[in-house]
């Protein structure tokens, strides 16, 4: 045994970041790992993988109430997400909304950095972008994304479960507001599908994005839902496959290890979702009863079941991360420090909560063999973590004095 | 061989991240010699360094520190803390973050950031040190006047980037990093790059722009 072991309990709290597969998707996928063929084929390989694909499709579609054709494997969420955005940019000219001119997007200030970095990229091909601001808790405000929809705007994408604070949007709402005036509407439901119900025709939008990897399904593969007859342009070119929607040979063991995952999920899910809620609750309380001078982050209801973002003043996100770490949790934070990028989390500056808040900012997110245990244990051990860290903070000295 | 155990830092840093040295604990600020506060809450880390110093031998006493920190900074000042005690005040004056850094065993590029806050508090207390104890002339040196707090960059610097040939905004910030992190001090620095311009190359120079 090496002597450097620090911990030897580990507990995974960081399930919005990535999970691990669920035990049925790895049985499945070693499965069918043997069947290589190519799903273009027509002789028996290539069909007998092409119909685990369709069957994957079908899993995927029914569970978000999409028609099979309507859905697109795509090699991840930020993929879809780029895709959808690849409209504004059609080289051929194919899409509708070239020709209608309609050349405004309109999104959120707590996007994925996929969408918001893609726009970015957007303005210099001559797309308008809106932002829409959103309150303390991280809702949008329907008003102002009525007042800001105008004739040029060809799309509204908001999404539906925030990754780093877990606040749901009221996404049929955003859509009746963006479909009365015409305009296309695609969600990021990365974080939500397989965690809240999702129906694509009930919530009434164009596209919308879902990701493998966290719902317990593989890594490098996700879905697009696009809907019949909308505006499509292919951002992956030179191939029939996904009916010319999406080139390239299909990641075909990613594919039907995410069927297998949204088939799990539609098992599993209801149940699950309402004991993590439990659990979050007993997590949130003991970090409110135990340590002083916090803030919860999100919103308190409409929230991802297994998501808390917490604030703690005069402690730095980054060292809190570490030394939790050392003590065998795994968390994640907006701090800067951790991201490398030294700017703390877009999406914690846009509830309005001051820089140095966000700098201090823990997410814990829970998952399907997250446990009551694992809950007391990080609640055992998350104080001293803090204690140690304010007894030596500059920042935490100065705020008792006051 | 334990891979699951392997740390983004190194050991070095990581003990001195779990068990920092010289942290100031319930000592009197007042009982110090000289005291330095850097950084900037908005950029997440801030940090204040306290000296003692043996004014016979003028060297540090002993070193106490508190920080807003991550990792990086915690242990960096932590090893600076330790390498500074006994040290001439002029010497500890020089230590740079380099020095710290070789001491550490090296810190991921995108860290060294983090890491440059503890000298910058420390010279702040020797010079603090030195102002208090009517040694003005000793502080010549840091009379340049730091415009970007982030990156720690003076106005000195950016003259020297003029005079190096830095002409441009962007130019400034390949060459010194300023504003490049909370950018409040973009402005302030694009008007002294213009002073600088203007006052070594006349009118021409901005021509060149």
């Amino acid at each position: 045994m090496s002597k450097n072991v620090v911990s030897q309990r580990r507990i995974y709290f960081d399930h919005n970041a990535t999970t691990p597969l669920h035990p049925e998707v790895i049985k499945t996928m070693t499965e069918v790992m043997p069947a290589f063929g190519n799903p273009s084929s027509l002789h028996s390989f290539g069909r007998k993988v092409r119909q685990l694909v369709e069957e994957a499709r079908q899993q995927v579609s029914s569970f978000i109430g999409a028609n099979p054709d309507d859905i697109i494997f795509v090699g991840s969420g930020s993929e879809a997400n780029n895709t959808v955005l690849s409209i504004f940019t059609c080289p051929s000219m194919q899409c509708m909304l070239q020709s209608q001119a309609r050349t405004e997007i309109i999104t959120t200030k707590i996007e994925h950095p996929c969408i918001l970095e893609t726009c970015k990229c957007l303005v210099d091909r001559g797309t308008t972008i809106s932002y829409l601001d959103v309150d303390r808790y991280g809702k949008i405000d329907i008003e102002q994304l009525k007042s800001t929809i105008t004739a040029k705007t060809g799309l509204v994408s908001v999404m539906m479960a925030n990754n780093e604070i877990g606040t749901i949007q009221d996404i049929k709402a955003i859509s009746q507001v963006v479909r009365s005036k015409g305009v296309l509407f695609h969600t990021d439901a990365v974080q939500a599908v397989g965690k809240v119900p999702v129906d694509v025709k009930d919530l009434d939008v164009d596209f919308l994005s879902l990701s493998g990897h966290k719902i317990y399904g593989p890594k490098g593969i996700g879905a697009l839902y696009v809907k019949k007859g909308v505006p499509f342009c292919p951002l992956i070119r030179g191939g029939h496959q996904e009916k010319g929607r999406r080139a390239g040979t299909e990641n075909t063991l990613g594919i039907i290890g995410l069927g297998k995952a949204i088939e799990m999920r539609r098992l599993e899910m209801k149940a699950e979702e309402a004991r993590l809620l439990e659990l979050k609750a007993v997590l949130k309380k003991g970090i409110q009863e135990k340590i002083p001078d916090i803030q919860f982050n999100g919103h308190p209801t409409d929230c991802l079941a297994g998501t808390l973002n917490v604030s703690f003043q005069g402690a730095e996100g980054e060292a809190i991360l570490l030394y939790l770490d050392l003590e065998g949790i795994a968390v994640s934070t907006g701090s800067a420090c951790a991201s490398g990028s030294l700017d703390p989390s877009h999406v914690l500056l846009a509830t309005g909560i001051p820089a140095e808040q966000a700098h201090g900012s823990i997410r814990l997110s829970l998952g399907r063999a997250s446990t009551k245990e694992e809950v007391e244990y990080v609640l055992d051990k998350f104080p001293s973590v803090i204690k140690k860290i304010r007894s030596m903070s500059t920042a935490y000295a100065k705020r008792s004095k006051s | 061989m334990n891979q699951e155990n392997n740390w983004v830092y190194t050991d070095k840093l990581k003990e001195h991240f779990m068990n920092p040295k010289n942290i100031l604990k319930d000592e009197d600020v007042q009982a110090f010699d000289g005291k330095g506060v850097v950084g900037n809450m908005k950029c997440g880390d801030e940090m204040m360094m306290l000296i003692k110093v043996d004014k016979e031998k003028q060297t540090i006493a002993d070193c106490k520190w508190k920080t807003y920190g991550c990792a990086s900074a915690i242990a960096s000042t932590s090893i600076l803390s330790e390498m500074v005690k006994g040290m001439r005040l002029e010497d500890a004056y020089h230590v740079s973050p380099k020095d710290v850094t070789k001491e550490l065993g090296g810190l991921p590029v995108h860290k060294i950031h983090c890491s440059v806050l503890g000298d910058k508090a420390l010279r702040a207390a020797i010079n603090d040190y030195y102002r208090r104890n009517g040694m003005q002339e000793k502080i010549e040196k840091e009379e340049a006047r730091i415009v970007c707090q982030c990156m720690n960059v003076t106005d000195h610097e950016i003259e020297h980037a003029v005079l190096e040939g830095a002409r441009t905004f962007l130019e400034l910030q390949e060459r010194t990093k300023l504003g490049t992190v909370c950018g409040q001090c973009q402005d302030e620095a694009a008007s002294l790059l213009e002073e600088y311009i203007q006052k070594h190359f006349g009118p021409e120079g901005q021509d060149q722009i």
